[in-house]
This record gives C-alpha cells, sequence and structure tokens, in this order.
C-alpha cells in the first residue's frame, strides 16, 4: 500500500525531471557483484559505485563536487542498467553511454579517456597508459588515476594490468577484477596471475 | 558554513513532517498538491541555501506559504475560474500563438482544457482540478500527456 507521502513524492520527482531540476539522478542496481550505485547528470553518467563503496558517502561526495541537486531517480537511469545488465550477461561489448568527466581533471582524466579506448576482452599496462596520457614515467600516478576511477565497469579500469601480467589493483577488489576479466574472456576460468 | 546534504536525504527525513504539516493546513486531498509545489520550490531554491543547519525549519516556512497561497487562491475563487487572460477568446482558448494555440485546439476535450487553464488563465493544479470536476493528479495527468502531444505535434 502506497502512502500519501510515497506518492506525492512520486509526484514531485516526476516534476522535478519536468522542470529539469533533476541536476544528479541516481539509482541503486544489482549486479552479480552486490547492488551497484549509478548516478548521472545531464551531461551523462557521472558515477559508478561499486559493492563495497559507501553509497551514502559518495552521494555526499557528489553533492559537495557537482550539486546538492540529487535524486533518487531510478527511471532516469533505465539505459545505464539495460546496458550494465547485457554487459553482465556476457551480451554486450561496448557501452554506448554519455559520460560526465567531471569528477576527474588533468592527468587523471586523460588516463581515463585513454582506458576508456581500451577494447573489450584486451588488456594494457599501466605504463602504456601513462603514455597514452602524456608522461610514459608517471606510472604510480597512472596507477592511482585507475584506482581513482569514478566510473569503472562503464570505463574499464579493470583492462589494465601490471607489466607482466599481474592484476595490479581493483577498486572493487581483486575477485572482482579478475571475474570481470574471465568474463570477457582474458583470462581462463580459476586462473590466477 | 555546513555543507548541503544530497536533497534526496533532505526529502527522506523531512517528508512525513512536511506532508503531516499540510494535511493539517489544507486538508487531504490538496495537501498533495502543496506537498510537491513545497518540495519543487526548496529544490529550486536548494543551491543557494547558504545555511545547511536548519533544513526542517526552512522546509516548514516553505510549506506554510504554500499554503497560503492555496487558501487565497480558494478565497478569491467563489467561481473556478479566477482570472481570465486579457487578450480575446475563442472556444475558451486566448489566441497568443496561433499555430501553438490551433495545436492545442486538436486536443482531446480533458487535455485542451488543462493546457487552456494552466496556460491560458495561469491556474495552478489544485484550481484546474476544482474547475473540471477531477483530482489534481488527473489534472496534472492530462497537462502532462497534453504537452507531450503538443512537442510531438509542433517539433
Amino acid at each position: 500500500m502506497k502512502t500519501a507521502t510515497d506518492q506525492a513524492i512520486e509526484g514531485f520527482r516526476a516534476r522535478a525531471a519536468e522542470e529539469g531540476l533533476l541536476d544528479v539522478a541516481y539509482t541503486t542496481a544489482d549486479s552479480p557483484f552486490g547492488p551497484l550505485l549509478l548516478a548521472q547528470t545531464r551531461r551523462g553518467l557521472i558515477r559508478v559505485g561499486l559493492p563495497n563503496q559507501n553509497r551514502d558517502e559518495l552521494l555526499v561526495e557528489i553533492a559537495a563536487r557537482v550539486s546538492p541537486r540529487v535524486l533518487e531517480a531510478p527511471a532516469e537511469l533505465d539505459e545505464v542498467r539495460r546496458e550494465l545488465d547485457l554487459y553482465f550477461e556476457g551480451n554486450l561489448d561496448h557501452f554506448d553511454l554519455p559520460l560526465d568527466w567531471r569528477l576527474s581533471s588533468g592527468f587523471r582524466q586523460r588516463v581515463l579517456r585513454a582506458i576508456n579506448r581500451i577494447p573489450y576482452g584486451q588488456t594494457r599496462s599501466y605504463t602504456e597508459m601513462a603514455r597514452k596520457a602524456g608522461n610514459e614515467r608517471a606510472v604510480r600516478a597512472a596507477g592511482s588515476a585507475c584506482g581513482s576511477n569514478p566510473i569503472p565497469l562503464v570505463v574499464p579500469c579493470h583492462r589494465v594490468l601490471r607489466t607482466g601480467g599481474a592484476l595490479g589493483g581493483y577498486g572493487g577488489g581483486l575477485p572482482m577484477k579478475q571475474a570481470l576479466l574471465e568474463l570477457e574472456g582474458v583470462l581462463g576460468e580459476g586462473s590466477s596471475a | 558554513m555546513t555543507a548541503l546534504p544530497p536533497f534526496q536525504t533532505v526529502l527522506d527525513e523531512h517528508s512525513a513532517a512536511v506532508m503531516a504539516i499540510l494535511q493539517g493546513a489544507v486538508g487531504r486531498d490538496a495537501a498533495e498538491d502543496c506537498f510537491q509545489e513545497t518540495f519543487l520550490a526548496a529544490l529550486r531554491a536548494y543551491p543557494k541555501l547558504g545555511d545547511a543547519r536548519n533544513l526542517r525549519g526552512w522546509l516548514l516556512t516553505i510549506a506554510h506559504r504554500k499554503a497560503i497561497d492555496h487558501h487565497r487562491a480558494r478565497g478569491r475563487n467563489p467561481i473556478p475560474v479566477a482570472e481570465v487572460a486579457e487578450v480575446a477568446v475563442e472556444n475558451g482558448i486566448p489566441e497568443r500563438d496561433e499555430e501553438l494555440w490551433a495545436a492545442v485546439g486538436t486536443l482531446p476535450p480533458k487535455q485542451r482544457a488543462v493546457v487552456a487553464l494552466r496556460y491560458g488563465s495561469d491556474l495552478p493544479h489544485t484550481e484546474i482540478a476544482a474547475a473540471l470536476g477531477c483530482s489534481p493528479e488527473a489534472a496534472r495527468r492530462n497537462l502532462h500527456e497534453g504537452l507531450k502531444r503538443l512537442r510531438k505535434e509542433l517539433a
């Protein structure tokens, strides 16, 4: 049973969207790894929160850095959820989503944009990413750019490995990185680096 | 200065209080519309709000103003349509943008009436609902459908 307040909130949300007041719309979506936070601005997807990250903290950060007009609005993220579902089923090898890069800047953003061009099922090294971003010697900075990726999964930082093939790190934990690479057919089941 | 929390937090924490106050002030039927007007006004102003310490007081002040607006609108309307736009009117639809209003004229009756009352006579949803004898929700739905259709027509 929906209460009068629930119904009023629903109407409010629809009208806020109609008036263009949803600076940041977010929802949570199921994934094989646990719930994901998805947040989007009018420019595009701005944040993907992985299951091990604190949803409330991420939203507070978005409110401070982008706009405090942050509202839960699942319908606004239907397309993002649809593409992620297909990806997890192994039925999507290229995300076709507008992205909002505002949460990264400078060298970090250049690294992330380079990562965004790594094709499905392929991997690159942190060194290559540093070179692509314009400073081959900044390998450590490239690594930390991966670690700070605001849009993981869609911007595929899981495809970046250490030179020699060791997994390196992952914000969502190494088992998740390994599973994603297995999904994409890069690593065989049960292989470890 | 305290940083502003995500607006969703404000909504989660204070929606019940705002609804309770409004139901008391304007009654159950009108409360929903006043609730939406309250939170829309709050959301519009939110980024410029300097101080996040008394969000509840701020919201309740807005709700109070919306309740007063509601009573005023009622008071000055012994008949449902209060203000008629000061332009030539045919079929209840003011003539302004020829093409636009011609398109309005082709809408189904309910949608046409709602669009005309909203934009021709500048009535809020509650008054449109009163004028047409439907719920504010139905008025809004008709308005939404009507506008969607117009956008398609005129695109």
